[in-house]
């Protein structure tokens, strides 16, 4: 590996894009939750949930406020590493480009007056409402931004005439045919993830102290949206494998070690590879592929060796495939055993094991996260623009990249430092229960 | 209104927009740690994080958007200033971080962290200084293009004249025109203290910040005489933000109107930007690129306007309740709510 500019360009942006996607689907999912919680204590008028979505709320400002900077870090960066591919983008793709920070614009406004006004209305209705504007917000930001990656995964709406941009049709460019499956799977993980973080909480709570009210009403909300966006999620999983099999075959291929074009492929499930390209320790779901790919065993599947050797992505790409898929699977079969659990009465659903896997859930919701963008985003090597402009063509021919990356990987050090001790500090010494009895002394909302 | 000149038009309105609420979120930050460290933090702290809570966020927002709007329009601009920008920049954008983060850090989190107090106040004077560089690259002399891309002279930027000028005006603003607002904002509150202090802040930085204006124009005409020239065409605009300065610091010594005074330093600024965006034209980046050349397509182009236009319906609207809530209602700024 040589660390040229374009090396270190893409170290870089990959170290803030890791890092941003993490405050950055908090930031997507968690205003949802909060939007429930108080939904909910307001109609049953019950202290615990309406002190559960001010706790939320005072978590989330955190991770959003990194998120934020992250965030502006990535939109400079964009310009700063890939000045060549953005001077193209610009032409092409600045309209959603633009119109996420007219969502980022929105949310921020509604988020500000939602957290300062928790008791300014008398009808507290009227303060629920302005979660929806910061959920619309947020999701509207996903939204315009995932079409961006989309574009970068299945360009269109241009010609390029002799180095000029041509015809260029800017709704085509945003809503190209990744632009669906890509923002329906990133708003579904995001809700899911937030779903699975904020249930490990609680459960860990349960754990430790053995079950308050509180803690347990938080839990049950979680899991139930856990189980809707993790059934969301695979069904956005499922639309994203047949969009990849039908625009995007490398990508699917070289997650798949899917060498020759045939029908009735086999999916390979775990395994590792060798030099040659031979497949051991290896699941194998016999013409799992191909119905996965157009939901018939007969769906022909191109394979890796129809691409020239220098348009193929690494063949490493597969182990993020397993993980996330793995996870995903994962998080579906515990919150299902919660729901059965808590619909019939005979059973407890707030068993150690259980509790415990919970607690795993959140943390692996996230490397979930983190191995699907992995997956997208090497997948689609050696192109930035797929088809039409390499990595290597995009980035800076600064000789500055190697200094700038140093100190934003410091940056990133010291933000999750900072992030994780002022987070537990926020908490830890405040239980909820004291909030309740602080706010709520009759121990209901009137 | 060509294309061309209604999206610098739209783009250099958000530049001044952040100028103002950006200014004032910065050197508030100072004022804040300063206030800490001379012990008389009970005075103005509070006052402070009462305007700046609500609206942190927001003004961040102002700073996406003319970076984001600058590459829609004019796509060349990410070629050249990108590639020139990448030191300054991701300065510029480690301090942005690191005060963004602590700020929410010192306020939502642990409270009464002198030194996440520190962090928000320093940076809120070095980030003017590192974003300022991008205004001076655009006069040009700094870059130049070769066979093998753009190449940044930062030896030239560091001991250039004109660019320190840059720098010292402003650091000089954002003390003066925060200090205006808090002036301001301070009498609304009827905090008669905390007024006292901000109002010879006021006065104190009205000075430099005129000195620092006259310094910029002198080494312009040594280093970019053709936009020199231009300026001097424009020379009304010039004048009338002396004008407005004079009001502004006339007024704020009388101890009256500040309301009113804060609009003069707004328009003093206002004049002044928009005279000297006005001269800059055509360039964007001198010489390289000019709004007519790097101008985006013309589909693009409309289609950015009018979501540009439906945007605006969205935010006006929402913007006005955010400063009727926290600006405007009488008691939460006196700290009642």
């Amino acid at each position: 590996m040589e660390l040229d500019s374009v090396m270190l360009s893409r170290i870089l942006t990959a170290s803030t894009l890791m890092f941003h996607a993490i405050f950055a689907t908090v930031g997507v999912g968690i205003p949802i939750f909060i939007m429930i919680a108080e939904f909910l204590g307001i109609k049953r008028k019950d202290a615990d949930l309406l002190v559960l979505a001010r706790r939320w709320a005072r978590g989330y400002t955190i991770t959003v406020a990194v998120g934020v900077v992250t965030g502006t870090a990535i939109g400079l960066q964009l310009s700063l590493l890939w000045p060549s591919f953005m001077q193209l983008a610009g032409q092409v793709i600045a309209l959603p480009l633009f119109m996420e920070t007219f969502a980022f614009f929105f949310e921020a406004i509604f988020l500000g007056i939602y957290l300062y006004t928790w008791d300014r209305f008398s009808n507290r209705w009227y303060h629920w409402l302005l979660t929806i504007p910061v959920v619309i917000g947020s999701t509207l930001s996903a939204f315009f931004i995932t079409s961006v990656n989309a574009f970068m995964n299945n360009p269109q709406g241009f010609d390029l005439v002799d180095g000029e941009t041509v015809n260029i049709q800017p709704l085509a460019a945003m809503f190209n045919p990744a632009t669906w499956p890509k923002v329906f799977h990133v708003v579904m993980s995001s809700y899911m993830t937030a779903a699975f973080i904020l249930a490990a909480i609680a459960a860990l709570a349960i754990l430790r102290k053995k079950g308050s009210d509180y803690h347990k009403k938080a839990l049950r909300i979680a899991m139930v949206a856990g189980l809707v966006f993790a059934s969301g999620t695979a069904l956005a999983g499922d639309l994203s494998a047949k969009y990849l099999a039908e625009y995007q075959p490398e990508k699917l291929a070289a997650a798949e070690w899917h060498f020759e074009t045939e029908t009735n492929a086999d999916l390979i499930v775990f395994g590792t590879i060798n030099e040659e390209g031979e497949v051991s320790n290896a699941l194998r779901i016999p013409g799992m592929l191909s119905f996965l790919s157009g939901n018939s065993f007969d769906t022909e599947v191109i394979g890796l060796n129809e691409f020239p050797e220098e348009e193929q992505p690494p063949l490493w790409i597969h182990y993020a495939f397993d993980i996330m898929v793995g996870i995903g699977m994962f998080s579906l079969l515990i919150s299902g055993i919660f729901i059965v659990l808590m619909l019939f009465k005979r059973f407890n659903e707030w068993n150690k094991p259980l509790l415990w896997s919970i607690v795993a859930s959140g943390p692996l919701a996230m490397i979930a996260i983190e191995c699907g963008w992995v997956l997208a985003e090497v997948g689609r090597q050696p192109w930035i623009l797929r088809g039409f402009m390499t990595v290597e063509e995009g980035a800076t021919t600064s000789g500055d990249v190697g200094i700038a990356l140093i100190m934003f990987i410091l940056l990133y050090i010291v933000l999750a430092i900072f992030t994780v001790t002022v987070l537990t500090k926020m908490f830890k010494n405040r239980p909820p229960e004291a909030e309740v009895e602080k706010r709520y002394p009759n121990g209901w909302v009137e | 209104m060509s294309l061309e000149v209604l999206g610098i038009t739209v783009l250099w309105v958000f530049l001044y927009g952040y100028l103002i609420i950006a200014s004032i979120d910065f050197g508030a930050g100072f004022f804040a740690y300063y206030a800490r460290v001379t012990k008389r933090e009970h005075i103005m702290s509070k006052l402070i994080s009462r305007y700046l809570s609500p609206v942190w966020e927001v003004t961040n927002v102002f700073f996406v958007f003319f970076f984001v709007g600058l590459i829609g329009f004019f796509p060349d601009t990410a070629y050249y200033l990108g590639t020139a920008l990448l030191l300054p920049g991701s300065v510029a954008i480690i301090l942005l971080s690191i005060r963004g983060a602590f700020y929410a850090f010192g306020n939502y989190g642990v409270s009464n962290n002198t030194f996440f107090l520190f962090l928000y106040g320093a940076t809120g004077l070095l980030i003017p200084a590192a974003l300022s560089t991008a205004l001076t690259i655009s006069e040009g002399g700094f870059l130049e293009e070769t066979e093998n891309g753009v190449v940044f002279l930062a030896g030239e930027l560091f001991t250039s004249f004109y660019s320190w000028s840059v720098v010292l005006l402003a650091i000089v603003s954002v003390l003066y025109i925060s200090a205006s607002f808090l002036t301001f904002y301070a009498d609304r509150a009827e905090d008669a203290d905390s007024r006292e202090i901000l109002r010879k802040f006021s006065l104190f930085w009205s000075a430099p910040t005129i000195l620092a204006s006259f310094l910029v124009f002198l080494s312009l005409q040594q280093h970019n005489p053709e936009h020199f020239e231009k300026a001097l065409d424009l020379w009304w605009m010039f004048g009338l933000s002396f004008v407005f300065f004079l009001i502004a610091t006339i007024l704020v010594y009388m101890k009256k109107n500040y309301g009113i005074a804060f609009i003069s330093v707004m328009l003093q600024f206002f004049f002044a930007f928009f005279g000297y965006g006005a001269s800059h034209l055509p360039y964007i980046v001198y010489p390289y690129v000019t709004i007519t050349g790097s101008v985006v397509n013309e589909t693009m182009g409309t289609a950015l306007i009018v979501v540009f236009i439906a945007g605006l319906l969205l935010l006006i609207p929402s913007l006005f309740l955010l400063m009727r809530l926290f600006l405007f209602d009488a008691d939460y700024v006196k700290g009642k709510k």
